[in-house]
């Protein structure tokens, strides 16, 4: 909503500059978005015409004008406008003029003596851009000061206002706001009856009453619709950002910027019997004004004659029943839609309007007839006229309620936190100029028809804190029972495994939820992904089930920038559809972390060999988060992974993730050169952990024996490792796996796997014997069950 | 006896000139070995008659301890010296670089998330989360959403194929609404229920991209409800978070009034740093107010009973504003130097 200052103070004006008033504004939810001068700062210019331009006789581009400014005798002024003839009325800056810091002297121009300077909108920083001499009306008094002739000593204020002010989209409605903050009389223009001087009427009927339960028209005969716009009309619809078409089109608008009521021109010889406000029927087309021939849904109002559609009902009006600077007769409209007819109606043919805008926000429905005899009154002035009776068709059980609401002031109090007296309550409301009716401590508030937003207590508590300010509404310190916040300490929050992510030397990044639908096939061998309805854009069109294709871009982006190396992890939720979903049905939203490693395995530096980082590095990382919870990796074909290098993670006999190298396909599909290490787990998995358990240490010496085993090439590690510590006793502390060897001594298709067995008693020393006595048992147990023989 | 003290003297001569162990231990044989000229002095005693011996012998004891101390400090001299070259030749260059000083890091707006999360736990605040496929029901119904409210149209709000009634949440508002409930139900066998304070930072969905918006983004909701939270709480939990968060105590904090369905009164909450590069203007920060009836409804709650308020800020635009971050983009495209800056 833009307006001019000056305008809105014709009817309210509180002794406060711009800039305080601006402020009021803003602080009681009015927020000035812009404000600005409607010129720029100067002095000394007058209105004044050019009584001849000759060409300068040095220079092609220039001419030497004789200008009369009202000085008494013409001024001989050089000026390089292309459009500067005899004739026209134009601003003259004279000799001794500011122009925003720019001082008009009397120079010579290419030996041609000029004073003054005649000036263009640009010059005078009322408008961006111009193209030569700002004209002025014919009429425009010579002499005159330019800021008084233009009112230019105004303001534009641009107000973005929240959806629930719709009372404000209007002058009366800004004014009314200013008089009730500031406490300043308030003078709203009169919208008097205007008597009828013939008695002819369209009948209106109300077919859709729920949508349209109030509707007024009168006719107007005998208009001249060529009559020009007055200047203070133009100059103020200007100042809102409304271009002046024609005289009656301007009317309506003029009338609906001051009084916030959205009027239609109809042209009375084009229409066919009674107004009709229904919907439409199945595939009934209406013409816009708009040069655009919409089939309106049939939730879609429309205002209709007896033969046909006419306009999108409080949208826009209709190409083939407007008025047209031939219109001599007219049928004004002014109606009350309900906001739930009009909302969403224009965006549904891809445009809006300043009507449907106001309409499906909330315009005040005791406001058609006032704006039919403020228009009517304006187009008698502009365009003479002879008006018709006003006509109200209206259904008033059908008109918006205005609900008396209770207020406790006790309630003020709690909400607000501030003690106000109920008289001070009383002398808001009487600012505010609500119905109220005092009960005890209560008061009993009826909303007026132009208020929507009033409609419980707490929108009422809203108004008096707007008024007393939420800047005096005092700041309190945090207080409240305080209680202990329990944290399981078996149990870390995701800012910890963060932390420790990062510690192991990744960074982390945040990708977009929403991916190419390649990703999904490639790196989940999803086919059937959830995909967005109304995407963005195609690379963004399905829902992520995984997070891999993200880190695998960022590998590929950043190798683009030079940096090779790189370490990258993101805690995100992944998608997939699934009949148990929880909380929501349908859909699986777990929370991963997944992890990537490219490039060297460690910073290149100057005291080791560089070597490319592998499966076991990030293996490492891995088991390093979830200690001291210990996982098994076991063999597992994955779509994002090399299906020899890829293993699944098991917790607790639970698959929680996988971990491998990326596909050789997909390294060489998204031209990453060497392949990454990749692993993606469930959040959850890192969040359970252990509270640590006490086991005595012993002070009698351990005793560390080795064992070799040979084993198929083929057979896991861990396989072997933990048949022995199920046959293991008490006293086996641990077993380690610390060599793997192949080659010479070692048969081929076989490998020996080295073990270190500790052992240890708590109470005692061990003897040999029994030492002896576990390493034969476990040596047994590798070669008759595990399929292992000692290695020679 | 002169000839005893010409001998220490110059048994201290030898010993100095012994350049290592090995003459020094030659040097020693000279005076202290089976043929050493101390050795040789002792055995010549026994020609002594007993008067003489024991003096004698008392002189040539008090010679051979000089010696021997000469000796030992000989001794402790070139060990200390062997020490000293090994350690001069073990010395490192301390200038080369630590092996293998990488680091990683957080994304600088979870960087932001856990310093909310510090912030807002040391007044008790809980940290809860919610989905991000959500239900219309409590994305926009719950909240108080008009059904027919253009923050439900396929122009602001991510919908799924095939999805009836889900989308992606447009807010982290609706964690309001499972917190409420999840507290509600929590606490349902007591005659009181105990103040809910909870915070629910996470990622949202809009419709809409350019330099300045993100389709992606991030929030923070914060909850307080109890049986007397009222807007000046409000007031003082937010101002003291912002100060708190930019470290700043002379930063100026307004609340002038707006409007969202789900509360009552509503507030935009607006900054301005008294120093910097954005010194002196007012900054859209948050929006907050009084949690709206029909919102605590749905949450199982009174509205009689209790009260309570929420906020919603942007923590993206709080990191850019921490950091001088000028681009929202720069956070979602995973590029290590940009990212690295926030180790």
């Amino acid at each position: 909503m833009q307006f001019s200052e000056l305008w809105l103070r014709s009817f309210v004006s509180p002794d406060l500059d711009s800039d305080a008033l601006g402020h009021l504004l803003t602080m009681a939810g009015l927020e000035v978005e812009e404000q600005d001068g409607v010129a720029a700062v100067f002095s000394k210019v007058v209105v004044a015409q050019i009584v001849e331009a000759e060409k300068h006789p040095n220079a092609d581009k220039l001419r030497v004008c004789k200008v009369d400014a009202g000085q008494g005798e013409l001024l001989q002024i050089v000026c390089g406008a292309p459009n500067a003839a005899a004739g026209i009325r134009i601003p003259c800056a004279l000799v001794g003029a500011d122009l925003a810091g720019f001082g008009i002297k009397a120079a010579k121009l290419r030996g041609v003596e000029s004073f003054g300077m005649l000036c263009s909108a640009k010059e005078l920083g009322i408008s961006e851009e111009s193209s030569g001499l700002l004209i002025l009306p014919e009429d425009a008094p010579v002499g005159t000061d330019l800021r008084e002739y233009l009112a230019l000593d105004d303001t534009l204020f641009t107000i973005k206002l929240t959806p629930n002010r719709a009372d404000c989209l209007s002058l009366t409605g800004i004014a009314r706001e200013v008089a009730a903050l500031t406490g300043s009389p308030l003078s709203l223009p009169a919208c008097d009856p205007v008597a009828a001087t013939h008695s002819d009427i369209r009948a209106i009927v109300l077919d859709a009453p729920d949508a349209c339960p109030r509707y007024s028209g009168r006719i107007i005969r005998g208009v001249d619709a060529k009559a020009r716009t007055p200047e203070w009309m133009k100059q103020r619809l200007a100042r809102s950002g409304v271009r002046s078409i024609s005289a009656l089109v301007d009317v309506t608008n003029y009338v609906m910027l001051e009084l916030g009521q959205p009027l239609h021109a109809f042209d009375e010889a084009k229409l066919n019997g009674a107004i009709h406000v229904r919907f439409p029927a199945a595939g009934e087309q209406v013409l816009l004004l708009n040069g655009q021939t919409v089939t309106p849904a049939a939730d879609t109002l429309l205002i209709a004659d007896e033969s046909r559609a006419l306009a999108l009902a409080g949208v826009m009006g209709g190409e083939d029943s407007g008025i047209t600077l031939d219109t001599a007769d007219l049928f004004l409209e002014s109606a009350f839609f309900a906001p739930d007819a009009i909302a969403g109606r224009a965006r549904a043919h891809g445009f809006s309007s300043d009507a449907s805008y106001r309409f499906e926000r909330g315009v005040d429905f005791a406001l058609t007839t006032r704006a039919i005899e403020r228009a009517t009154r304006l187009i008698l002035d502009i365009c003479g006229g002879q008006p018709g009776p006003v006509v109200e068709s209206v259904e008033p059980g059908k008109l918006p309620a205005r609900a008396p609401i209770r207020l406790r002031a006790a309630r003020v109090r709690r909400v607000l936190g501030i003690a106000l007296s109920a008289d001070a309550v009383a002398e808001m409301f009487v600012r505010l100029d609500l119905d109220v009716v005092r009960d005890g401590e209560d008061f009993i508030v009826t909303p007026p028809s132009y208020r929507f937003d009033l409609e419980i207590e707490e929108d009422l508590i809203e108004e008096i804190a707007r008024l007393h300010g939420y800047d005096n509404i005092p700041v309190l310190a945090p207080r409240g029972p305080i209680s202990m916040l329990p944290r399981p300490e078996a149990r870390r929050d995701a800012m910890f495994v963060r932390r420790l992510v990062a510690g192991r030397e990744f960074q982390e990044v945040i990708n977009f939820a929403f991916v190419e639908e390649a990703w999904e096939k490639d790196f989940a061998g999803n086919t059937d992904p959830v995909r967005l309805a109304n995407p963005i854009a195609s690379q963004m069109s399905v829902m992520r089930s995984t997070l891999i294709g993200g880190l695998v871009a960022n590998l590929a982006t950043n190798r683009k920038r030079q940096t090779n190396r790189v370490r990258v992890f993101e805690i995100g939720r992944c998608f997939t559809r699934s009949p148990s979903g929880q909380p929501v049905d349908g859909f699986h939203q777990p929370i991963r972390l997944a992890a990537l490693a490219g490039g060297l395995a460690r910073p290149e530096q100057w005291g080791e060999a560089g070597r490319s980082v592998d499966f076991f590095d990030l293996k490492a990382d891995l088991e390093a988060l979830l200690f001291p919870r210990v996982a098994e990796f076991e063999r597992a074909v994955h779509p994002a992974l090399h299906p020899g290098r890829s293993a699944q993670i098991v917790l607790d006999g639970k698959c929680i993730g996988f971990i491998g190298e990326l596909h050789p396909v997909w390294v060489q599909r998204y031209e990453l050169g060497a392949a990454p290490v990749v692993f993606e787990i469930e959040l959850e998995a890192l969040l359970e952990t252990v509270t640590p358990a006490y086991r005595e240490v012993s002070r009698f010496p351990a005793v560390t024996r080795d064992l070799a085993l040979v084993v198929d090439q083929d057979a896991a590690a861990a396989q072997l490792l933990k048949g022995l510590q199920s046959v293991a006793p008490a006293i086996v502390q641990r077993i380690e796996l610390f060599d793997q060897y192949q080659g010479k001594g070692i048969e081929q298709n076989r490998k020996s796997l080295a073990f270190r067995v500790v052992m240890q008693e708590t109470q005692r020393t061990l003897e040999d014997a029994e030492v002896d006595a576990v390493m034969t048992a476990l040596t047994r147990h590798a070669e008759e069950n595990l399929g292992a023989k000692l290695r020679a | 006896m002169d000839q005893l003290d010409q001998l220490v003297a110059q048994a201290g001569i030898d010993f100095s000139a012994a350049a290592d162990g090995a003459a020094l231990e030659t040097a020693k044989a000279r005076y202290l070995g089976k043929a050493g000229s101390l050795t040789e002095l002792l055995k010549g005693l026994g020609k002594l008659d007993p008067e003489a011996r024991k003096s004698a012998g008392a002189e040539i004891n008090k010679a051979k301890a000089a010696i021997e101390a000469l000796l030992n400090a000989r001794r402790d001299a070139l060990q200390q010296a062997a020490l000293e070259a090994q350690l001069a030749a073990e010395a490192l260059d301390v200038t080369l670089p630590g092996r293998g000083a990488g680091v990683g890091g957080l994304h600088p707006v979870v960087r932001t998330l856990e310093r909310i999360e510090q912030i807002f736990r040391s007044i008790g605040f809980d940290v809860a989360e919610g989905p991000e496929i959500e239900t219309d029901f409590y994305n926009f119904t719950a909240l108080n959403t008009p059904a027919n409210h253009p923050a439900r149209s396929m122009h602001d709000t991510f919908y799924l194929e095939n999805g009836e009634g889900v989308m992606l949440r447009t807010h982290t508002s609706p964690v309001q609404i499972r917190a409420m409930q999840a507290h509600v139900e929590a606490y349902k066998d007591r005659d009181t229920m105990p103040e809910l304070r909870v915070i629910a930072p996470g990622r949202v969905y809009r419709v809409d991209s350019d330099a300045t918006h993100s389709p992606m983004f991030h929030q923070v909701e914060g909850l307080w409800v109890g049986e007397s939270v009222s807007f000046a709480d409000l007031k003082g939990v937010v101002a003291d978070f912002l100060r708190s968060f930019f470290e700043s105590d002379d930063l100026q904090v307004r609340f002038r009034p707006s409007f969202f369905p789900f509360t009552e009164p509503s507030a935009e909450i607006d900054v301005a740093f008294m120093s910097g590069a954005l010194k002196g203007r007012w900054l859209e920060i948050a929006g907050c107010g009084m949690v709206h009836p029909n919102v605590l409804r749905f949450g199982g709650i009174d509205p009689e009973r209790y009260t309570g308020f929420a906020f919603g800020m942007g923590p993206d635009r709080l990191t850019m504003l921490r950091y001088g971050v000028n681009d929202l983009r720069l956070f979602f495209e995973g590029d290590l130097r940009f990212l690295g800056q926030f180790r």
